[in-house]
């Protein structure tokens, strides 16, 4: 695949994330002071779904039709529909909100389980496909 | 919702672009440390922006629309959070749970302290 094929991949990828995302965000909006359920699960949903993804392709080298899936799957739709500056700003709402309990929970409890999850979904992968680490 | 969607696209590119180049810049500068600063940046970088549009659609009056457009669209897809997560998990499973502790609370101190100095500068 050309640059440009690769790049049109990633604006593709990340249109249908984040169209996905606004469209959850917009269907179950965040209770103001309350804890932001749905950035939180597409966080925890899309580290999962981007560990799968990249340990599934890296059984061989990152080029041709993996180094696509992986520029229109992961970096495009899953990075697109995963969240970081709305997790800061929701963090940040919540602790100058007054609820530093909240603010402080959701700030801690949002990396530690897309972290969780992400070494959880690597390590399923690895054990149902051992092959992969001879070939990488 | 296709402009916010085009906003994400644009945002998701300038990531994949930025992180390459800041990657690129790191492993010239510090071969060998192979931490995943790219990701760090993005993320900080697009919380200040988002803290500084939100502040701004607070405290001005202004169409609504490009808030979402921008924050949502653009600075949502700019911005991931699965990826510093994958990258974290890359740390720890090559046995370096100590730096991968030390990313994700890096960016997290950096990412909320740069939203709350967006927000301040949002609404002057």
């Amino acid at each position: 695949m050309s640059r440009a094929a690769n790049a049109a991949l990633i604006v593709i990828g990340g249109m249908v994330g984040t169209a996905v995302r606004a469209g959850l965000e917009a269907a179950a909006p965040a209770a103001p002071g309350g804890w932001p359920w749905t950035t939180f699960w597409i966080n925890i949903v899309g580290s999962a779904a981007l560990a799968a993804l990249v340990e599934w392709l890296a059984t061989e080298e990152d080029a041709g039709w993996r180094r696509s899936v992986r520029l229109g799957l992961g970096t495009g739709v899953l990075g697109g529909f995963t969240t970081y500056s709305t997790f800061s700003v929701e963090t940040l709402s919540l602790l100058s909100g007054g609820s530093w309990a909240l603010g402080l929970s959701y700030a801690l409890a949002s990396p530690l389980i897309g972290i969780a999850a992400a070494v959880a979904a690597m390590a399923v992968l690895r054990r149902v496909r051992p092959a992969h680490r001879e070939a990488t | 919702m296709i402009l916010i969607a085009l906003g994400g696209g644009l945002g998701a590119l300038l990531r994949f672009w930025l992180d390459g180049k800041i990657n690129a810049v790191a492993r010239k500068a510090a071969p060998g440390w192979g931490v995943p600063v790219g990701t760090v940046v993005i993320n900080v970088t697009g919380s200040l922006l988002l803290g500084v549009v939100t502040g701004w659609w607070l405290t001005h009056t202004g169409d609504e629309t490009w808030k979402t457009l921008l924050g949502a669209g653009f600075l949502g897809g700019f911005t991931t959070f699965s990826t510093a997560s994958v990258e974290a998990a890359r740390l720890i499973l090559s046995g370096r749970g100590a730096l991968a502790a030390v990313h994700a609370g890096v960016m997290l101190v950096l990412a909320v302290g740069a939203a709350w100095l967006g927000f301040w500068l949002g609404t002057l």
